[in-house]
């Protein structure tokens, strides 16, 4: 425990702290949270030396600035944003020192949506559950970020800096994302077309998308079944099909029970690409059938 | 006892009913299984969500061992006292509530609160537990479109439950009161009031 070490004094959108989460809680209605995009977030623990469950900061499309008031290893991975340190640019995805009186600033990202701060010794914070992730939606863990807040950072390190020529650039997008799902628990109460519709249709995330769950526009997607499913739980990439018939993806702020039919699951590796698309960006899905249990 | 995959991460065990959902979850409860990270509890099934994909299948024949029968007629700790909830029946729902049941606006009180409650299991949000009766009688029919902002400790009734909003959200649930209990409350510990085998009493202070 060092006392405060980073003042903030610009936030963009959201900046939030997060950590793998708080799983083993879903039976008290208290859903996973965590990193939205988690390799990017345990990258950045891993070139700052960290345990890979030290807090960060989430940054959803830039506009950060933090002041150093004490001498401090960082390392910024995740969405691809100009970074500079006071007036010099600076390189993503390596440990950097940030020295008393230096700002660190965080543009708009190239591509993607969210950037995470790693610091070395991991971000003090209360932890509710074994974390210190915020899920803005229920109110749980700390409040995001705002100007003026002060950071203290831990004694969290488990091990050296690393060596930046390991760190992997983020993966080039394409045309559209391809995200590898199962048949869900509910397929069989839509019709057959449906799914075909789905795994055939290239898909739009919308603006209403965020940590809760990324919408889809496309073709409307028919139920077989119309009574009402009582409500079940569900995980972070269950694609739900609500009275629209327009998907839903649950996302790492989910609520822990649904009421609307799960028709196929995204893969849990896939879930974290879902954190780096913005609206407009196109989606489909590689459906295989779900092995007999 | 039907097993679907829901993922590659988790079961979604899908049970007979809710007698059959609560042995299971008493059975994981008291003997964990290995390689389990968490499971949610709701109305007739029990989502099992492992640590790791590859773990899913030894998951699976270990759940498959548990022995179901629905002999179990409440989740309810019998020994525990119940949580009293002060509530003032002064919803907007009250009189379409008496409506579908045919009775009086005072008859649906004293129903309510004439019987003991015991949560069911916990969803939708933090707090929110799903009520259940031993005695029943109140089952209603949920609002044809949902308010989009309940303000919190509403108390409502939807299908055979009854339940206590945690926090401010949108709902369909019809309802009859509201109290000023703090359902959810991140500086108590347990934040939560209610949890699933939680007796609840209400208590009419209209």
């Amino acid at each position: 425990m060092t006392g405060p070490v980073l003042v903030v004094e610009a936030v963009g959108p959201l900046a939030t702290l997060q950590d793998p989460g708080r799983p083993g809680h879903g039976a008290l209605g208290v859903t996973t949270s965590g990193a939205a995009d988690r390799p990017a977030y345990r990258l950045g623990n891993r070139l700052v030396g960290n345990p890979e469950d030290a807090a960060s900061i989430e940054v959803l499309l830039g506009g950060l600035v933090l002041r150093a008031t004490k001498s401090v290893t960082i390392a910024v991975t995740g969405a691809p944003v100009p970074l500079h340190i006071d007036d010099r640019a600076a390189s993503l995805c390596a440990p950097l020192t940030l020295r008393t009186g230096q700002t660190l600033s965080l543009g708009m990202p190239i591509s993607g949506l969210r950037s995470y701060v790693a610091v070395r010794g991991g971000i003090q914070a209360e932890r509710l559950f074994g974390s210190a992730s915020t899920d803005p939606t229920s109110g749980v863990g700390p409040p995001p970020l705002e100007v003026g807040r002060a950071l203290a950072v831990g004694d969290k390190t488990s091990g050296p800096l690393g060596a930046t020529d390991v760190a992997a650039p983020s993966s080039p997008h394409l045309d559209h994302l391809v995200l590898r799902a199962i048949t869900g628990p509910r397929h069989d109460w839509f019709t057959p077309e449906a799914l075909q519709t789905l795994a055939a249709s290239t898909w739009t995330v919308t603006s209403d998308s965020d940590r809760v769950g990324i919408r889809l526009t496309g073709p409307a997607l028919e139920r077989a079944r119309t009574d009402e499913l009582p409500s079940e739980g569900v995980v972070r990439g269950g694609i739900q099909i609500p009275a629209s018939g327009q998907p839903l993806i649950f996302f790492a702020d989910h609520p822990t029970t649904g009421g609307y039919p799960v028709i196929a699951v995204v893969l849990d590796e896939d879930t974290d690409e879902l954190a780096q698309t913005r609206p407009g960006d196109r989606v489909r899905f590689a459906i295989r059938r779900a092995p007999v249990l | 006892m039907r097993l679907l995959a829901c993922g590659d991460k988790a079961i979604l065990v899908e049970l007979e009913d809710a007698g059959e959902r609560r042995q299971l979850e008493e059975a994981l409860r008291r003997d964990p299984v290995r390689g389990v990270l968490e499971h949610v509890p709701a109305a007739r099934t029990v989502l099992v969500r492992a640590v790791s994909a590859d773990q899913v299948p030894a998951i699976a024949l270990r759940l498959r061992e548990i022995q179901v029968d629905g002999w179990t007629t409440s989740s309810a700790t019998p020994e525990a006292e119940p949580v009293r909830i002060r509530t003032r029946y002064d919803g907007p729902d009250l009189d379409e509530v008496s409506r579908q049941l045919g009775l009086s606006g005072a008859e649906v009180v004293a129903r309510h609160t004439g019987q003991l409650w015991t949560v069911e299991f916990v969803g939708f949000a933090p707090g929110f537990g799903y009520l259940l009766s031993d005695e029943g009688g109140l089952e209603v029919a949920r609002r044809d479109s949902p308010r989009v902002r309940i303000p919190p400790g509403s108390v409502g009734l939807a299908g055979p439950y009854s339940a206590v909003y945690p926090g401010p959200s949108p709902g369909g649930w019809q309802l009859i009161g509201r109290t000023d209990e703090v359902m959810w409350d991140v500086t108590r510990d347990p934040p939560a009031l209610l949890s699933p085998g939680t007796r609840v009493q209400f208590v009419d202070v209209t």
